[in-house]
C-alpha cells in the first residue's frame, strides 16, 4: 500500500496509543481502589466522623467508577460479550451511585461547611475566654499583692515605716516608676512631699493645697488621672523620655477625735494626703482598671493604719505624762508629809516647852505684883506682865490655828446659857469700855432660846474676839451688839450667796451683829481681814498689837459651827459692823443618853415624897427587896412586894403606877414580864410603869429592856436622892433611860 | 462607959468598918432610910441578911459536895448571895461572890470550893463585926444617947 496525499486514511489502532490507555486506565483504577481505602485508613483513625454513611457511598462510588475503568482494560481491544455484560453492569451501579451521591451531597456539604464555620467560632471564642483567663488572674494576683501590701502595712505601727513599706510595695507590685506621698503641713494650707520610692531623702518640696487638681482628687474617693505636668507629679525629672501615665489618690488622715465610740467615723475629715503614683517611662502601659482598684484599696488601709499609729502613739505619750505626774505627785507627797511632820515637832515642842516658861512668868510677875513695889517697878512688872499675856496668847493663837487648818479641832459639844455667855462677854470687856468712854449695849431678841448646843468655850472666844476688836477699834462711840434668830427671810440678804442656812427642827442659826462706830475699814481691805497675820496699815492698828490672827480663829470656828462671818464697813471713819452666823442645836431632854444631864440646871427638886404612890416591887432576894422597899417607903410610897414572877402577874393591877423589878431573876425572863404586863394592860395611861432594876447596865442589857417596852433602866445598887430623882422624872415623862 | 466616949467609939469603929472595906456606902443609904416610922430598919435588913446567907451557904456546901456538881445551881445562890450582901453593903462578900461567879461558869471545881470557903470567911467575919457594931449602939440606947450619924 503507497500512501496517499488526499484522505487520511482511517489508521489501525495503533498499538502505542492503545498502551497508553491500557496503562492509564489502570492507574485510574488503581487510584480509584486506593483513595477509598485511605479514607477508611484514616477515618478508622480519628474517632469522630459523624459523616460515615457518606463515606460509605462515597467509597462505593469511587470503587465502581475504578472498577469500571478497570473493566475498561479489556473493553478497548476484542472482548467477549461477557465482558460487556460486566461492563454494562458496572456502569449501571456506577451511575445509580453517582447520582445518589451527587443528591446526598447537596444535603451534606452545607452541613459540612457550618461546621467549619463553628469551628472558627469556637477558636474565637476560646481566644477571648483565653484573654479573659489572663485577666481574671492578673486580678488575682492583684488581690494577692493587695493582701500581702495590706498586712506589710498592718503589722507595724510605726507611721514611718507604714509609709515606707506602702511605698515599696506598692512599687513593686506595681512595677511602678515613682510613687511619692504628700502630706499637708501643720497649718494645712500645703502639701510637702514626705516620701518617696527612689529618692532617698526628698528636699522639701511644697505646693499650695488648693490648686485644681489636688481638689479634684480629693474630692473624690477614686484614683484620679492625672496630667505628668503638675507640679505634684513632676517631682522626678523625666528628661528626654516621655513620662508614663500619673495616677493620684487621697489617703484620709483620721483623728483621734474622729472615732466616735457608737459609729464608725465618716470619712468627713478635712485632712488628706496625696498619693501620686507614675508608671515606667517610655513604656506604653496604661493604667488598668484593677490597678486603679488597688491603689484605692491601699490608700484607704494606709489611713486606717496610720490612724491607729497615731492612737498608739498618743496613748504613749500619755502614758509617759502620767507616769511623770505620778512621780511628781508622789514626791510632793513626800515633801508634804516632811512639812507635816516637821510642823508637828515644833507643835509638841511649842507646846509645851514654851508654855511652860511662860506660865512661870506670868505667874510670878502676878504674884510679885501683889508685893510692896516702888512706882518704878511696879510700872516694869506691869510692862512685863502686858508683854507675857500678849506673846502667851499669840503662843495659843498660833496653836490653835495649827489645829484649826489641821482639821484636827473638834468643837466640845455641850449645852450652855447662851444669855450667860454674851453677859460674860460684856463682863470681860467693861474694863476697858469704861476706860475708853464706849456706850456698849447689849440686844438679845426675845425669841432666842436660853439654852443652846454647841461649843461654849470657842463661841464665847469668837463673840470675844469680834466685840474686842470693835472695843479696840474705836476711840469713842458707841458699840451695839445684838443677836437673834435668823429667819429664813433674812437669810437671803445676807452677802454670801453661797451660803444658805437653813434652819431646822432641832437646830438654829444665831446671828450676832456688832457695829461700832470706830475708824471703819476700806472696802479693799475687807477680803484681807480673815487672812492670818495681815493687818491693814493703819497706824491705830499697829499701836493697839495683836496678832492679825484673832479674825482669822474666828472664822475658822465659825466654820466648824457650820457658819458664816463677815464684815461690812462704809469706809474708813464710818465704822463697820461685824456679822457671824453660826449653827446652834436646840437642847434635847429626852431619849438622848450622851446628852449631859442638865449640869447647869438647877435639880429638879420636885416631891420629896410621893405619898401614896402606889408600887410594886419584884425581886427574888429577899435582902434586896427589903432595901428596896425600905428606900421607897422612906419616900412615901405605898409599896406592894413580890417574890416571883407569876405572883408579880397575878398581883399586878391599873391602880400600880410603877413596878420595879429585878432584871437578872434567872427562871422567867424578866423580859418576859414586861411583855405580859404590855399585853395585859393595853392603854397606855393604864399601864404602870416598868423599870427593870439590874445589875449591869451594858448596851445589850439597855436595848433588850427597851425592846421588850420597859420604861427604864436603873443601876443597883440605888441610892436615896437616886431613888427619888428616877421616880420624879418617871412620873413627869414616863421614860427614863439613865446615863452611864 | 461614958456615953460620949461610948458614942465616939462607935463612930471610930464604924469608920474603921468604911475602911477596912467591910461596908460601903449601901450600908450608908440603909442608915438613912431608918427613920422614927422605921426606927429598926438596919437591924431588921441585917438579921435578914444573916439569915438568908447561911442558908446559901449551907445549900452551896452541900451542892458543892456533890459527885456531879450542878454548877448552874451553885450560880444561881451564889448570885443571890451577892445581890444580899450588895443591898447591904457588904463589899468584901461581893467581891468574892462575884470572883465566886466566875469560877462557876469555867466550872472549876477548885476555885468554887476556894471561894467558897473565902465567902464563909468573909461572911463570919462582917456577921463579928456588924453584930459588935450593934451591941455598941445598943449600949449607947440604953444609957439614952442617940446613935450618932
Amino acid at each position: 500500500m503507497d500512501s496517499c496525499n488526499c484522505i487520511e486514511p482511517q489508521w489501525p489502532p495503533d498499538d502505542l496509543l492503545m498502551k497508553y490507555q491500557y496503562i492509564s486506565d489502570f492507574f485510574i483504577a488503581l487510584a480509584y481502589f486506593s483513595i477509598p481505602l485511605e479514607l477508611i485508613y484514616f477515618v478508622k483513625k480519628s474517632a469522630v466522623f459523624p459523616y460515615r454513611w457518606v463515606l460509605v457511598q462515597f467509597g462505593a462510588f469511587i470503587v465502581l467508577c475504578g472498577a469500571t475503568h478497570l473493566i475498561n482494560l479489556w473493553t478497548s481491544t476484542m472482548h467477549s460479550r461477557t465482558v460487556a455484560m460486566v461492563m454494562t453492569t458496572a456502569k449501571v451501579f456506577t451511575a445509580a451511585v453517582s447520582c445518589i451521591t451527587a443528591l446526598l451531597l447537596v444535603h451534606i456539604i452545607p452541613d459540612l461547611l457550618s461546621v467549619k464555620t463553628r469551628e472558627m467560632f469556637l477558636k474565637n471564642k476560646a481566644a477571648e475566654l483565653d484573654r479573659e483567663m489572663g485577666l481574671i488572674r492578673t486580678q488575682e494576683e492583684t488581690g494577692r499583692h493587695v493582701r500581702m501590701l495590706t498586712h506589710e502595712i498592718r503589722s507595724t505601727l510605726d507611721r514611718h515605716t507604714i509609709l515606707k513599706t506602702t511605698l515599696v510595695e506598692l512599687g513593686r507590685t506595681l512595677a511602678l516608676e515613682e510613687c511619692a506621698l504628700w502630706m499637708p503641713t501643720r497649718a494645712g494650707l500645703e502639701l510637702q512631699l514626705s516620701y518617696t520610692l527612689r529618692q532617698q531623702n526628698p528636699v522639701g518640696y511644697t505646693v499650695p493645697i488648693h490648686l485644681p487638681v489636688i481638689n479634684q482628687v480629693f474630692s473624690s474617693s477614686h484614683a484620679v488621672k492625672i496630667s505628668p505636668n503638675c507640679p505634684v507629679a513632676s517631682i522626678h525629672p523625666s528628661g528626654k523620655y516621655t513620662p508614663g501615665e500619673v495616677v493620684a489618690v487621697r489617703v484620709p488622715l483620721l483623728h483621734l477625735s474622729d472615732f466616735q465610740i457608737n459609729d464608725w467615723p465618716e470619712l468627713s475629715t478635712k485632712r488628706y494626703a496625696l498619693m501620686v503614683l507614675m508608671l515606667p517611662l517610655d513604656s506604653a502601659r496604661q493604667w488598668r482598671v484593677h490597678e486603679l482598684e488597688l491603689v484605692e484599696v491601699v490608700a484607704d488601709q494606709v489611713a486606717v493604719a496610720l490612724s491607729h499609729a497615731a492612737i498608739l502613739e498618743e496613748s504613749m505619750r500619755a502614758r509617759d505624762l502620767l507616769m511623770e505626774q505620778n512621780v511628781a505627785l508622789d514626791m510632793a507627797r513626800r515633801e508634804a508629809e516632811t512639812a507635816i511632820r516637821a510642823r508637828n515637832d515644833f507643835l509638841a515642842v511649842m507646846n509645851h516647852e514654851m508654855r511652860t516658861p511662860m506660865h512661870a512668868i506670868i505667874a510670878l510677875s502676878s504674884l510679885l505684883q501683889e508685893t510692896e513695889l516702888t512706882p518704878e517697878q511696879r510700872l516694869m512688872v506691869e510692862t512685863i506682865l502686858k508683854s507675857s499675856n500678849l506673846l502667851s496668847t499669840l503662843i495659843n493663837d498660833v496653836l490653835d490655828l495649827s489645829r484649826l487648818e489641821d482639821g484636827s479641832l473638834q468643837l466640845d459639844l455641850g449645852t450652855f446659857n447662851l444669855y450667860a455667855v454674851f453677859k460674860e462677854v460684856l463682863n470681860l470687856i467693861k474694863p476697858i469700855v469704861s476706860v475708853k468712854k464706849l456706850h456698849v449695849s447689849l440686844n438679845l431678841a426675845p425669841d432666842l432660846p436660853e439654852y443652846a448646843v454647841g461649843d461654849e468655850k470657842r463661841l464665847m472666844q469668837t463673840i470675844l474676839n469680834v466685840v474686842g476688836n470693835a472695843v479696840k477699834f474705836s476711840k469713842d462711840g458707841s458699840i451695839s451688839i445684838t443677836a437673834f434668830v435668823a429667819k429664813a427671810e433674812l437669810l437671803r440678804d445676807s452677802q454670801t450667796s453661797e451660803f444658805f442656812p437653813v434652819p431646822g427642827d432641832n437646830h438654829f442659826y444665831l446671828r450676832v451683829q456688832v457695829k461700832d462706830s470706830g475708824i471703819g475699814v476700806s472696802p479693799q481691805d475687807i477680803p484681807k481681814l480673815f487672812t492670818k497675820f495681815a493687818q491693814t496699815q493703819s497706824t491705830a492698828t499697829r499701836n493697839s498689837g495683836g496678832t492679825g490672827l484673832g479674825l482669822a480663829i474666828c472664822k475658822r470656828f465659825v466654820n466648824l459651827m457650820e457658819g458664816h462671818i463677815w464684815i461690812e464697813s462704809e469706809g474708813l471713819g464710818k465704822g463697820c459692823t461685824a456679822i457671824f452666823m453660826v449653827k446652834l442645836g436646840i437642847p434635847e431632854r429626852l431619849n438622848e443618853p450622851e446628852l449631859a444631864f442638865m449640869p447647869k440646871v438647877p435639880p429638879n427638886h420636885g416631891p420629896t415624897a410621893f405619898p401614896g404612890l402606889k408600887v410594886l416591887v419584884m425581886d427574888e432576894n429577899g435582902v434586896s427587896r427589903k432595901v428596896t422597899k425600905g428606900l421607897l417607903v422612906h419616900l412615901g410610897c405605898d409599896v406592894t412586894m413580890v417574890s416571883s414572877s407569876e405572883e408579880c402577874l397575878r398581883v399586878v393591877s391599873n391602880e400600880h403606877k410603877v413596878v420595879f423589878m429585878d432584871a437578872c431573876v434567872p427562871g422567867m425572863d424578866g423580859y418576859e414580864i414586861a411583855v405580859r404586863i404590855h399585853e395585859k394592860f393595853t392603854k397606855r395611861h393604864e399601864r404602870p410603869i416598868i423599870v427593870a432594876l439590874t445589875g449591869n447596865t451594858d448596851k445589850v442589857t439597855k436595848e433588850n429592856c427597851m425592846r421588850v417596852g420597859m420604861d427604864g433602866v436603873i443601876l443597883k445598887p440605888v441610892s436615896l436622892d437616886k431613888m427619888r430623882s428616877v421616880l420624879s422624872d418617871l412620873l413627869e415623862h414616863r421614860v427614863l433611860f439613865e446615863a452611864i | 462607959m461614958d456615953l460620949v466616949q461610948l458614942q465616939r467609939q462607935l463612930v471610930e469603929y464604924r469608920t474603921s468598918l468604911y475602911h477596912e472595906g467591910f461596908l460601903d456606902e449601901q450600908f450608908t443609904q440603909l442608915q438613912e432610910l431608918q427613920d422614927e416610922n422605921n426606927p429598926d430598919f438596919v437591924v431588921e435588913v441585917v438579921s435578914l441578911f444573916f439569915e438568908d446567907s447561911e442558908r446559901l451557904l449551907n445549900e452551896l456546901t452541900k451542892a458543892l459536895e456533890q459527885q456531879s456538881i450542878d454548877f448552874k445551881r451553885v450560880d444561881a445562890h451564889v448570885h443571890q448571895l451577892k445581890g444580899s450582901s450588895s443591898s447591904i453593903g457588904a463589899q468584901r462578900v461581893q467581891k468574892v461572890c462575884i470572883a465566886f461567879r466566875n469560877y462557876c461558869e469555867e466550872q472549876n471545881v477548885e476555885g468554887c470550893l476556894k471561894c467558897l470557903q473565902q465567902v464563909r470567911h468573909e461572911y463570919s467575919l462582917v456577921k463579928t463585926k456588924l453584930e459588935s457594931m450593934f451591941q455598941l449602939e445598943q449600949q449607947i440606947l440604953s444609957a439614952g444617947g442617940s446613935i450618932p450619924m
